[in-house]
């Protein structure tokens, strides 16, 4: 597996703060635009979808195309009433998901 | 042969700029085409209000393989009225699709941001749907100086 995905958001939170998440996960996004030296086209090879789940609840997901730059970076915000776990998931054109998780204590 | 007047010289400069226009214009409204047909099986054939949605992208692009982007809808993220999905697609590109964030209630604010490629100088069109089955639109030019798709 790549590296491991980069996560950034809080770690506590009130019940019902709206909160901030950053995510990014290291990879090529390879287009199917480009060529390589002896003109033939590379295969395209990009992660084509991203989503993030709460306690199992879907809380935004995202349709990647080509046009995505590398190591595809997401921002985007949830609001949490409850403690429970993050969930981020990003698959691959090649069917590979890389999974991260991240827990949040609300009070 | 006759020496061209230069009435005739000024006339055929024009009909020439003219022709090269019409050739870059076919090439473009070849893209904007197919992102108007994304916009259209996006919206079900409905037609997008102007407005609500915004944009933020740099007005010039310095490098075109990572352009910070960001969408944001002026609506509500109430459980029965939010906006479930921006779909975003950049005319200029050789695919005109970017990307489709889908919301949720839970995501509180109908705004994302990532980061994207540009072929080269082009409108970047976002379309905004909510649970309700409204439609939003809105679009932004950026001015791209080196382009980020190939090779």
């Amino acid at each position: 597996m790549a590296e491991k995905p980069r996560l950034k958001l809080p770690k506590e939170a009130k019940k019902g703060d709206v909160i901030e998440i950053k995510t990014l996960l290291a990879h090529i996004m390879e287009s199917g635009q480009r060529k390589d030296k002896d003109g033939k086209t590379i295969p395209r090879k990009i992660i084509n979808k991203f989503a993030c789940e709460f306690n199992g609840k879907p809380v935004f997901a995202v349709d990647l195309e080509p046009a995505i730059a590398a190591n595809p970076y997401m921002q985007f915000h949830a609001k949490v009433e409850e403690s429970g776990t993050f969930k981020f998931t990003w698959t691959d054109d090649d069917g590979t998901v890389t999974t991260a998780e991240e827990s949040i204590t609300v009070s | 042969m006759r020496q061209l007047s230069r009435r005739d010289a000024l006339a055929l400069g024009v009909s020439g700029a003219a022709l090269t226009f019409i050739g870059l214009d076919e090439r473009a409204s070849a893209a904007a085409k197919e992102a108007a047909d994304q916009i259209a099986k996006f919206t079900g054939g409905k037609t997008a209000t102007d407005g609500k949605i915004s944009i933020v992208l740099p007005e010039i692009a310095e490098n075109g393989n990572t352009v910070p982007l960001s969408v944001s809808v002026d609506a509500p993220m109430a459980a029965d009225n939010y906006v479930s999905e921006i779909l975003v697609v950049a005319e200029g590109n050789p695919n005109p699709g970017v990307a489709t964030f889908h919301f949720s209630p839970m995501s509180a604010r109908a705004e994302a941001s990532t980061r994207i490629r540009l072929a080269t100088t082009q409108n970047i069109i976002a379309v905004a749907k909510t649970s309700k089955g409204e439609f939003f639109t809105g679009q932004k030019l950026v001015k791209v100086t080196i382009g980020g798709c190939g090779g």
